[in-house]
């Protein structure tokens, strides 16, 4: 076992997920099966090979600084669960 | 006339030559559609209504003599590509209801060269999938055999073309969504080089991987539609500014004196009898057309899987973090805090599949396995580059089988992950390596089953790939077949 429940329970604390108990341990047991997988790495050296991060190469894509058309307030918000005046309401988060 | 059933340069010449009108062509589209979308559910929305405006307005442009090169032209989009004012969902709940209030700049372009769109295919949730299956929307069935997948994620589009419910499709590719779809399925999908299309306005899921390509009935239509898609876009920063041939002139060009890899290590074990038989044959005939087939080897293809399964899921644990029920998309109707409205939004928006990925890119990324795994699959990544770089120092381009197996049952593989990721393992390479890709179809099992070809070039060499999949499409001993629906 690479994890077990209670540490797949602390990464979907960072995901912002929530699991049932049934579904965590299906879950946990699957993720072991491809971390198992996963080891295969470790046979390939890669001592001073650099991490490959975009295969094409690519430089910062700079363009001049001038004002562009952007999204009206009415389209921004317009796909939001719930807004008012132009805001997007989330749960209070200050006592 | 069955019009459904035509390229697009067949409605071209007959819509130029004003022996059909654009209404003709969307009208016998919708009732091919109307017929057979009930058994493939190819499509997640159609887009009647705006369909026929669009046949309209460009049957004033035709009056007028005002022909684009795609005016009329009946095209399906997969549903992970933004469309202004147009339900986009990626096969998701979380986005369930969400309309783009802009396109994407490859919906944009075709807009700009007359295309009309029928509608958004259906596709695995947000990409994640080989098989169609983990759509929110319900499977696409293969439209050879209905009890079977069509592919994924791209499967909706590959099975829109297949079926005749569009002339030619968009999809999109992180590990072989384009490609295997399209071998399993029986039609052309290309994969183009990271960079060579925008990626503006498509739905996230790898960004390092992620590319849009066409679905075609043939090679001269894949190339019209690289024409109208390609191109370097200022709104996308990793999108390439290299100079876009016109791709319709290689499909002229034959492949004598060329050099074809084959990599050894994607004849291996496992691989369908029947499969290998077909593209063995394939080899054959571009012996023939005066190619000479060298065998070659490209030795970290075992641990392509494995990198694409860290690499991939990291990239989505990230992109997919911007589902939080306060921009866009699902909110879960009852929560304590904000923190449980963003666990119970994303708990219930999310599909299993998605949530394993997710799951597994924050576990890899997580303090303390980000060596052992990201930086330990980046490097690999580097090493799986270098093959292709020396291999293509040797050979013009390599010829592989698209997908070890045709396509398999609806429900065969949906309790196993690692068995439906394997499914990908010819595919994941090109995206690993960044580097172009397209499957032709090469024949057909015993049963019935479409088998793909898969042709890998270097960067930007789009245009060997349409030169090499045209001469043996005008030369391999093909029936023309078509699915029985």
């Amino acid at each position: 076992m690479k994890i077990e429940t209670k540490e797949a329970a602390y990464v979907a604390h960072l995901a912002r997920l929530e699991f049932q108990d049934d579904e965590m341990g299906r879950f946990t047991a699957q993720m072991n099966d491809i971390l198992l997988y996963m080891e295969k790495l470790n046979e390939v050296d890669t001592t001073g090979i650099a991490p490959l991060t975009s295969a094409v190469a690519i430089t910062n894509a700079f363009r001049e600084d001038v004002v562009h058309n952007s999204l009206n307030y009415d389209l921004a918000v317009a796909n939001a669960p719930e807004v008012r005046e132009n805001c997007f309401i989330v749960p209070k988060v200050v006592e | 006339m069955e019009l459904f059933r035509l390229t697009i340069h067949e409605l071209q010449s007959l819509l130029r030559a004003g022996t059909v009108t654009a209404t003709d062509v969307v009208g016998d589209m919708y009732r091919r559609i109307d017929a057979v979308e009930g058994s493939v559910h190819a499509y997640i929305t159609l887009t009647r209504e705006a369909a026929f405006a669009q046949a309209e307005a460009a049957d004033n442009l035709i009056k007028q003599g005002n022909l684009k090169e795609l005016t009329g032209i009946p095209l399906a989009l997969k549903d992970i590509l933004c469309t202004q004012g147009e339900r986009t969902t990626c096969g998701s709940r979380m986005l369930n209801n969400f309309v783009p209030p802009y396109d994407a700049t490859v919906v944009e372009r075709l807009r700009q060269a007359g295309a009309i769109f029928t509608g958004k295919t259906n596709m695995d949730e947000f990409a994640m999938g080989s098989s169609n299956e983990t759509s929110y929307f319900g499977a696409t069935a293969n439209p050879w055999d209905l009890t079977r997948i069509p592919g994924g994620s791209s499967g909706g589009s590959a099975a829109a073309v297949a079926a005749d419910m569009c002339a030619a499709a968009l999809g999109s590719d992180t590990g072989g969504s384009i490609r295997q779809p399209a071998a399993l399925c029986g039609v052309v999908g290309m994969k183009p080089t990271y960079g060579r299309v925008s990626r503006f306005g498509l739905i996230a899921f790898a960004s390092s991987l992620d590319q849009i390509g066409p679905f075609t009935k043939d090679v001269e239509d894949c190339a019209i539609l690289m024409n109208a898609i390609a191109g370097h876009d200022p709104r996308e920063s990793t999108s390439a500014t290299v100079e876009v041939p016109d791709y319709r002139q290689f499909l002229l060009g034959g492949v004598e004196g060329w050099t074809i890899g084959i990599p050894k290590e994607y004849f291996i074990a496992g691989i369908d009898p029947e499969v290998e038989a077909s593209v063995q044959e394939a080899i054959a005939t571009f012996e023939r057309l005066g190619a000479r087939c060298l065998p070659i080897s490209l030795p970290h293809t075992e641990y392509c899987l494995a990198v694409y399964y860290i690499i991939a899921p990291a990239e989505a644990s990230s992109n997919l973090a911007r589902y939080d029920g306060v921009k866009y998309g699902f909110r879960t109707d009852t929560y304590r805090d904000l923190l449980d409205m963003y666990k119970k939004t994303r708990s219930e928006g999310f599909g299993p599949e998605v949530k394993r990925r997710i799951m597994l890119g924050t576990y890899v990324l997580s303090a303390g396995y980000y060596d052992a795994y990201y930086k330990k699959a980046s490097q690999v990544r580097g090493l799986i580059k270098r093959d292709f770089d020396e291999a293509f120092r040797k050979c013009d381009v390599i010829l592989t089988p698209t997908s070890p197996t045709p396509a398999f049952r609806l429900g065969e593989k949906t309790d196993d992950p690692m068995q439906m990721y394997l499914s990908d393992i010819f595919t994941i390479s090109a995206n690993l390596a960044g580097i172009p890709g397209l499957s032709i179809p090469c024949g057909f099992t015993t049963d019935g089953l479409p088998i793909g070809l898969q042709l890998l070039a270097g960067h930007f060499d789009e245009g060997k790939l349409l030169q090499m999949a045209s001469a043996y499409e005008k030369s391999a001993p093909q029936e023309k077949r078509r699915p029985q629906l």
